[in-house]
């Protein structure tokens, strides 16, 4: 047996390949590493300058119009960056609107942009087909219950979750890119006069400017809900070994 | 190396080059239309050209949205605006007959015009949203002089790109492209909701640009003049809110 694998050439090198793939296996594809950091970092950029931007109103209206003579349905009791909204608050913040906007649609175009090559690539390349749509055998009514149990009490993720996603992972992930985003990218433009004017049935669907405003609001917060947990799992899972996988697209399996 | 890294490293060099080149035609043809805004430069320049330039092949010849006579705000608001000048008191105070409004730059014929001489012109009217870049928004009907016929009354040189409007006021004036300047809903706005321009909502005279936000429908204007450029124009961004760090097309 040693007489032959010594003759064979290359066998070194295949038994070094073997073990090494056995430590460390390939977690994420490189389109999905690249598109999660382009996402991210937009997502980042477009959280803050919305932020800077609302405080310039913060209130929110349902229908067509809204302004400081009309009753909001929600009043976030923020100070405000300018003196015609009544806050009860004594001081004015400083404007910041000019570089939030340029930065919030700046951002818009990359999350887009980003969204497009990965909805094209993630088609062709069968990721969504084999990482995100759930089984059938999945998506019983006790494999669903089970896994938020084990959400619930912070258990670390099984063996094998360590090279795919868990059903409630699959179904969050369908639900953020397939849903949110896209709610998103639909509100967001809607407020836009120069958009609306080309196709208006993008603003009157969602019941007018200041309701497409107010949703863009909402859906906000459930992203914004959705990167807490998200952050939050990655912690219970193993930081460092699921930012590798994110980094470099490969992971260590867990300890037996 | 092996095989399959050196196939992916020439597709990814391709496909480099490909995008490259992509832009660089793109950035070509986005200057021969006119598809670049006097702020398209710097570091929030890209995303100000992608939209400026993805709207104006959307929208050119869009209207603005309009409503029906019961959703015109029972509340509009106006907006504050700076103390008004000794010189505005006097004319508001003589009922505006001495108000001009002075159209130069690339054109045949410069003139001026009076308020009255506005108010005789043909009038067009529509009952759209205004909307601050603040968020809040608010419905009016608006009643006018068309930029238009105010620009072929005096004769616009085809090679004149843009029109700058400033107002009595200092510092603040702004400037649209032909595609909004010609367009049929931009008027020399002289009434609202079916009585004259209140002041605080820009009386005598206020351009009203309904496919974009409330900071480009400048109040009290008595200034147009038609350019190709707008470099010698404020910091040559185009506008005071540019040069105040906004945006200058304001569609979005």
């Amino acid at each position: 047996m040693n007489a032959t694998s010594a003759v064979v050439p290359g066998a070194g090198e295949a038994s070094t390949t073997s073990v090494r793939s056995a430590k460390e296996e390939k977690r994420h594809s490189a389109l999905v590493r690249l598109t999660h950091w382009l996402t991210t970092i937009a997502f980042l950029a477009l959280l803050i300058s919305g932020g800077e931007i609302v405080l310039s109103h913060p209130r929110f209206y349902w229908g067509e119009t809204g302004n400081v003579n009309m009753q909001p349905w929600l009043n976030l009791h923020l100070p405000s960056s300018r003196d015609t909204v009544p806050t009860g608050y004594g001081y004015v913040l400083p404007d910041q609107n000019g570089w939030s906007r340029y930065l919030h649609f700046q951002a818009a175009w990359l999350a887009v942009g980003t969204g497009l090559l990965y909805f094209l690539i993630g088609i062709f390349s069968g990721h969504f087909r084999r990482n995100l749509v759930p089984t059938l055998s999945e998506l019983s009514f006790k494999g669903i219950v089970d896994s938020m149990i084990r959400h619930l009490r912070f258990e670390r993720p099984r063996p094998e979750e360590a090279w795919s996603y868990n059903v409630l992972q699959r179904l969050t992930y369908l639900l953020v890119i397939f849903v949110l985003f896209p709610l998103m990218i639909w509100t967001g433009l809607a407020m836009s006069f120069g958009f609306d004017a080309a196709f208006p049935l993008a603003v009157q669907l969602l019941g007018g400017h200041q309701s497409a405003r107010s949703l863009h609001f909402i859906v906000t917060i459930l992203l914004v809900l959705f990167l807490l947990v998200h952050v939050g799992m990655i912690f219970v899972a193993g930081f460092r070994n699921r930012m590798r996988a994110m980094i470099t697209g490969r992971a260590t399996p867990p300890a037996e | 190396m092996n095989k399959l890294s050196r196939r992916k490293l020439i597709t990814t060099g391709i496909a480099a080059a490909a995008g490259a080149s992509g832009v660089a035609v793109a950035a070509r043809l986005a200057l021969r239309h006119g598809l670049i805004p006097p702020d398209g430069r710097g570091l929030y320049g890209a995303g100000e050209t992608l939209t400026y330039a993805a709207q104006r092949i959307l929208n050119r010849h869009a209207m603005a949205r309009e409503f029906s006579r019961s959703q015109i705000s029972a509340s509009p608001f106006a907006n504050e605006v700076d103390p008004l000048g000794a010189e505005f008191q006097r004319m508001q105070a003589a009922g505006f007959v001495d108000w001009r409004l002075v159209v130069d730059g690339m054109v045949a014929r410069p003139t001026s015009f009076s308020v009255a001489e506005i108010k005789r012109f043909p009038t067009s009217s529509h009952i759209t949203m205004i909307g601050c870049e603040e968020g809040w928004t608010y419905i009016g009907e608006w009643t006018g002089a068309p930029l238009s016929y105010l620009l072929d009354r005096v004769g616009t040189l085809p090679q004149a790109r843009y029109v700058v409007y400033r107002s009595i006021q200092p510092d603040w004036w702004e400037s649209i492209d032909m595609s909004d300047a010609l367009h049929p809903q931009t008027l020399v706005a002289h009434r609202m909701n079916g009585g004259e321009l209140p002041v605080p909502f820009g009386g005598p005279l206020r351009l009203r640009v309904p496919r974009q936000l409330g900071y480009k429908s400048v109040k009290y204007i008595n200034h147009l003049t038609l350019t190709d450029n707008l470099k010698s124009f404020g910091k040559g961004l185009g506008g005071a809110a540019a040069d105040g760090g906004y945006a200058w097309y304001a569609g979005i």
